[in-house]
């Protein structure tokens, strides 16, 4: 397939501190006990997507996952890294690479896209309307603890007030408007319902920073518009909005001869009018639009918008926020655990004291030991994780190198590599940064525990 | 009275299931409350028309029989006489198990009205149809009604159901065939509920708003563009009640169903039902009486057809879709096209053609005439040699030989059309002048509301029209009767698209053009707007307010532009001053600005119309403004009343000279001088200017200093006038 793939994988997030830092971005975060990108890759390879140049924020972490990825997947993918600085946008990281991109199409897809669904069908798609842009969309994931059941989570999805307008036409094939969750009404242009008839506004979809596009089409659009910061909320909108109405910039591409002479000349109207009378049955409604009064369709440009609608049964979450990180680790280890590629086997089993209980959904990781009397449940423990006696762990994230002592009950807490807690540490719905000590007897509660920047 | 009777037995039963079962009534609105068939229906009520040769009531009354109505309310107002008279006199008066009540009113101006009225009345007791006698159907409705009741056992706030058609507006003209304006709704796919409604009377932007509420509420809305409002309404009684709690309410749709969707305190619902293979439109315009009578002919709305209708064996369908009455006399050389209807008792002469046309009772018809795609009424006279395409023509009307009717003509009641006389396109022309033009200048923006004592007034003209008739005869030609009434200059755009004569193809090309320039203009704006404001606003939360600020400012540059587009239109096409006001006014109006940015916006255009004549020295540069504000002053001045608006065109010409028209700076002092000659300006205006600025920063008052001179003199003038 001529396709190259473009993983933005990030670099420090804020939303994430603290559990990523200089020496785990964001990319390398491990999502039950591996890192994310590895789940991006993992489907990029299933589908026969090969050809990728990984995007990373910043030169420090550009070379720590390159050297994770040559440790990897080498001889499986042919994988470049790049390097970008940090604080560009999605638009300026694709600008800053865009003279590597020779493809006729390219596949980008955000680093931090934890889904089954194959990559490839988005693909496909893609290529079956020659389309300009084709969007990967999902449901919206439901948030929050598993616990809170179904009802529960819908108000979180509300609250968080992060999900789209989406505008498709009744065949579901092409997206038609996408606005982010506004302030005020939403606006909805006249011309495209025109078009089209009828379209469908859904509120339940989420984008999922997949997306294939038209190599010259997004070359020529990071090239003239300068300013498009964000490919989700500007060069997508841009590219929905004009759909009906291509640039100058889109003419380039190849599909028919230029023709140049706007001027309507009377003897063709005729032949026109016909047209337009007899539009009854137009197949599509770009059809219609890329016709032009002289009869050709040439001058007019349009371009399709396509999206892919993942099945609702389908996993589909982004890694962009703490939560989405226990619900990401909730998920993997639970019910969606077929995400976990085969290469994830965990080593030698851990030493377990006795009496001590792990329950269903749990991973640990491999020369983790842990002391008499403990109960893990839901949890993910790191390689070489050093667990006391009569500690509890439910709901957790532990990750490498964690010495936990006797007597700690950690419950919705994220504890980050080379943390040491010390004995009888309470933790409720904490996130503790690397390297960071808990002194003995503390107790937290919803609180963001790290090591004071130098 | 039968139906009365019903109605008495009927209040004794307060148990809603009883309800249920009451038999099922209807409101027929015998009134458009509009005036769009003018002339005609100043001297007979629409519902009264023929339709393929049938009072187009008798289709909503057999619809309504056949659909299991047993009861019908005929609401009549505009010429309630005659109606009251047709159905006494005509079959429905004396059906088994379908009785037909009149209900009378004289002040009624709007189906609120109406509404309003039957509810004081309370003859309606359970869920009803509302229809207007204008609708011709052959739906079922128990489908319909099915699902209205199940929705109302599940929540009594689901009080409507609107039956809509699928239709999709042409792209050129975005109208439906029927002429009617589109249509954008909004419908939840599951629930079927309506959950937006806008039809063009409140077009302006190139947007539809949804409130984000009612994308919060249902996952999934379904934006239509394609369907079209059938105008039948099963209804609840609580639709009766709220009328008469809204006493604002007139208009059904634009303020009854909008009111419950905009403010939906009451939490009222309503829903649509979608019909597929049946037939349902309604005659709102001459281009949907064309439309309607085509898909009568074609037999679209069996069994509703002339022949069924009429019964037995007075009409007979033959190939072709001809219809012929038993009775008529046909020339041998005559010849008849496809879809055509001849009434009995009509003659037709030799060599005589016609297609796609309706002919009605009792005409006679000469030699050699050409028709197509027209309607002829009862009794009409058509001498030798006439050519007639897609008109109407009323009862009684006599064209002379050889006369000619170009597309789009109305003929009303009575009309004499002069030997060889040419009537031009789109004419309209009656034997009852036009009501004046202020009259008419209301009904454009409240038609809904002033029509209905429009009509009533003629109905008093009747008597008293036939002494100034021969005054005017010359009007038609030789020996013609009649008015032709002059179009509105606003509404003249109007004509073309709801006439029953096709739209011209020449019309259609330049309305592709416009459209192309409208739709740059408005990718343009998109792009100004900043490629995704829409987009921004929710990662920064607290710009709301900033937003409102932009969205307006957004508004006024557009404004501007199309002030700017307008007056440069006046200049190239010297389009005269009050034209060009009405135009202003217009875009004032839907653009919803004060009268001071209208004046900003044109002076604005006119300056900058002189920047951009060729000049090349200040001297001739000030000459061309000159020129412009002479010529335009009138313009000018009839959007500045008072001083404050004329403050507003100081500071914009300021503005203008910092920013856009820089040449102007060095001339400002000249140009202020021009206007206050040119009486444009007051010095109360000018010297309020120069107090204001005397508190402003050094960098603001650049220009008063420059002005300081001319600024003195003023003062100076008053002080002498004081002395």
């Amino acid at each position: 397939m001529d396709f190259q793939v473009v993983v933005l994988a990030g670099g420090n997030s804020k939303n994430l501190t603290p559990l990523v830092s200089k020496e785990l971005p964001k990319p390398l975060l491990p999502v039950a006990n591996c890192p994310v990108l590895n789940y991006v890759l993992h489907q990029l390879e299933q589908s026969n997507l090969k050809d990728l140049i990984v995007v990373v924020e910043g030169e420090d972490a550009a070379l720590l996952v390159g050297a994770w990825i040559s440790g990897t997947f080498i001889d499986r993918l042919h994988v470049e890294i790049a390097a970008v600085p940090e604080d560009i946008g999605t638009a300026g990281a694709l600008r800053a690479i865009s003279h590597h991109l020779t493809a006729k199409d390219i596949l980008v897809v955000s680093g931090d896209l934890v889904s089954d669904v194959p990559p490839g069908a988005l693909a496909a798609t893609h290529r079956r309307h020659d389309a300009a842009v084709t969007t990967m969309l999902c449901s919206i994931p439901v948030s929050g603890p598993l616990e809170s059941g179904s009802s529960g989570g819908k108000d979180k999805a509300k609250k968080l007030g992060r999900y789209n307008i989406i505008g498709l036409d009744p065949s579901k094939q092409f997206l038609l408007h996408i606005a982010t969750e506004i302030e005020k009404d939403a606006r909805i242009s006249k011309r495209i319902l025109h078009a089209v008839g009828q379209m469908e506004m859904r509120s339940d979809l989420m984008d999922a920073h997949m997306y294939a596009f038209k190599r010259s089409v997004l070359q020529e659009v990071l090239d003239i518009k300068d300013t498009f910061q964000s490919l989700k909320e500007d060069v997508l909108p841009y590219l929905v909005r004009s759909q009906l109405k291509s640039e100058a910039l889109l003419n380039r591409t190849p599909q028919g001869e230029e023709n140049s002479n706007e001027k309507v000349s009377s003897q063709n109207n005729q032949a026109f009018i016909s047209r337009i009378l007899a539009n009854a049955s137009t197949p599509s409604f770009h059809g219609l639009y890329s016709e032009n009064p002289d009869g050709s369709s040439s001058t007019r440009k349009t371009h399709k918008c396509c999206v892919y609608i993942a099945s609702s049964s389908s996993y589909c979450v982004r890694l962009n926020s703490i939560q989405a990180f226990m619900d990401i680790n909730r998920d993997v280890t639970g019910d969606a655990d077929h995400l976990l590629s085969p290469n994830n086997i965990i080593g030698p089993s851990p030493k377990l004291g006795t009496k001590t209980t792990v329950g269903p959904n749990c991973r640990l990781g491999e020369g983790s030991e842990m002391g008499d009397k403990c109960q893990v449940k839901r949890s993910i423990i790191g390689r070489h994780c050093r667990i006391g006696s009569h500690v509890k762990a439910v709901n957790s994230v532990v990750m490498n190198h964690v010495t936990i002592g006797d007597g700690c009950i950690i419950q919705g807490s994220v504890i980050c590599s080379n943390v040491q807690l010390q004995e009888r540490v309470v933790l409720k719905d904490c996130q503790v940064g690397a390297g960071f000590v808990v002194t003995a007897g503390s107790e937290y509660k919803a609180e963001s525990l790290a090591k004071k920047e130098k | 009275m039968g139906a009365q009777k019903k109605g008495a037995t009927a209040r004794v039963s307060e148990d809603p299931e009883e309800l249920a079962r009451h038999p099922l009534q209807a409101i027929l609105l015998a009134d458009s409350f509009t005036t769009k068939f003018r002339p005609i229906t100043l001297e007979r009520p629409k519902v009264l028309l023929p339709l393929v040769n049938i009072p187009m009531i008798n289709y909503t009354l057999a619809w309504l029989e056949s659909a299991g109505v047993e009861e019908v309310f005929v609401f009549c107002c505009a010429h309630s006489k005659q109606v009251i008279d047709y159905l006494e006199s005509s079959e429905w008066s004396s059906q088994p198990n379908f009785s037909v009540t009149t209900i009378e009113s004289h002040n009624s101006i709007s189906a609120g009205d109406a509404l309003r009225l039957i509810y004081e009345r309370n003859v309606i007791h359970g869920d009803f149809v509302l229809i207007s006698g204008d609708t011709v159907s052959n739906m079922s409705l128990t489908q319909a009604l099915q699902e209205h009741k199940d929705r109302r056992k599940k929540d009594a706030n689901a009080i409507m159901t609107m039956v809509v058609k699928q239709s999709k507006p042409s792209p050129i003209t975005q109208q439906s065939r029927l002429g009617t304006d589109e249509l954008f709704m909004a419908i939840n796919p599951v629930t079927k509920q309506l959950l937006y409604y806008e039809d063009k009377a409140e077009y302006s932007k190139g947007f539809i708003s949804l409130d984000k509420t009612l994308i919060a509420d249902n996952p999934s809305v379904i934006l239509h563009n394609d369907k079209q409002d059938c105008y039948i309404d099963i209804c609840s009684q609580q639709v009766l009640s709220l009328f008469t709690d809204n006493f604002d309410y007139q208009h059904l749709r634009r303020h009854f169903v909008k009111g419950l969707l905009v403010d939906d305190i009451m939490g009222y619902k309503i829903f649509t039902h979608e019909i597929h293979s049946s037939y349902a439109a309604r005659i709102d315009n001459f281009r949907s009486y064309d439309t309607i009578s085509k898909d009568i002919i074609q037999r679209w709305t069996y069994p509703f057809v002339p022949d069924v209708l009429c019964g037995s064996s007075a009409i007979k369908v033959e190939r072709q879709g001809t219809y012929r009455a038993s009775d008529v006399t046909l020339s041998r050389s005559a010849q008849f096209g496809s879809f055509t209807f001849i009434g009995q008792g009509t003659k037709i002469g030799t060599d005589t053609k016609i297609s796609h046309s309706v002919i009605g009772e009792r005409c006679t018809i000469g030699s050699n005439v050409t028709i197509e795609g027209s309607y002829i009424w009862n009794n009409v006279t058509i001498e030798d040699g006439c050519r007639l395409r897609n008109a109407i023509v009323c009862d009684g009307v006599i064209l002379k030989s050889g006369a000619v009717l170009q597309p789009g003509v109305i003929l009303s009641f009575k009309v004499v059309v002069g030997q060889q006389f040419v009537v031009p396109a789109y004419s309209k022309v009656s034997l009852l002048q036009q009501p004046t033009q202020q009259d008419s200048d209301e009904e454009l923006e409240y038609a809904d509301s002033t029509s209905g004592t429009g009509e009533l007034r003629s109905d008093k003209l009747n008597g008293d029209i036939a002494p100034d008739l021969s005054e005017t005869a010359s009007e038609l030609g030789t020996g013609g009767v009649g008015y032709i009434w002059t179009v509105f200059e606003g509404a003249y755009d109007e004509e073309w698209r709801h006439s029953v004569a096709p739209i011209p193809t020449d019309k259609l090309v330049k309305l592709m053009l416009d459209k192309d320039e409208d739709e740059e203009l408005l990718t343009q704006d998109g792009n100004v707007i900043s490629a995704s404001r829409e987009l921004k606003t929710d990662s920064d939360g607290n710009g709301s307010e900033d937003d409102d600020n932009e969205d307006s400012r957004d508004d006024y540059v557009s404004f501007e532009k199309e002030v700017e587009a307008t007056f440069l239109r006046a200049v190239h096409e010297n389009v005269k001053v009050d034209l060009a006001v009405l135009e202003v006014n217009a875009l004032r109006l839907s653009y919803n600005m004060a009268s001071v940015d209208c004046g900003g916006a044109i002076f604005y255009s006119m300056m900058k119309l002189a920047v951009e004549s060729p000049h090349n020295s200040a001297s001739e540069l000030h000459r061309n403004a000159a020129d412009i504000v002479t010529t335009w002053q009138k313009l000018l001045k009839s959007f500045l009343h008072d001083i404050d608006e004329e403050i507003e065109v100081i500071l914009k010409f300021e503005e203008m000279c910092l920013e856009s028209a820089k040449e102007f700076a060095a001339l400002f002092p000249q140009i202020l001088h021009l206007l206050y000659d040119k009486e444009i300006l007051q010095e109360d205006a000018i010297l309020r200017w120069a107090d204001e600025k005397e508190g402003a920063d050094e960098s603001d008052k650049v220009f008063l200093k420059r002005s300081e001179k001319f600024i003195q003199w003023l003062r100076e003038a008053e002080e002498e006038e004081d002395e």
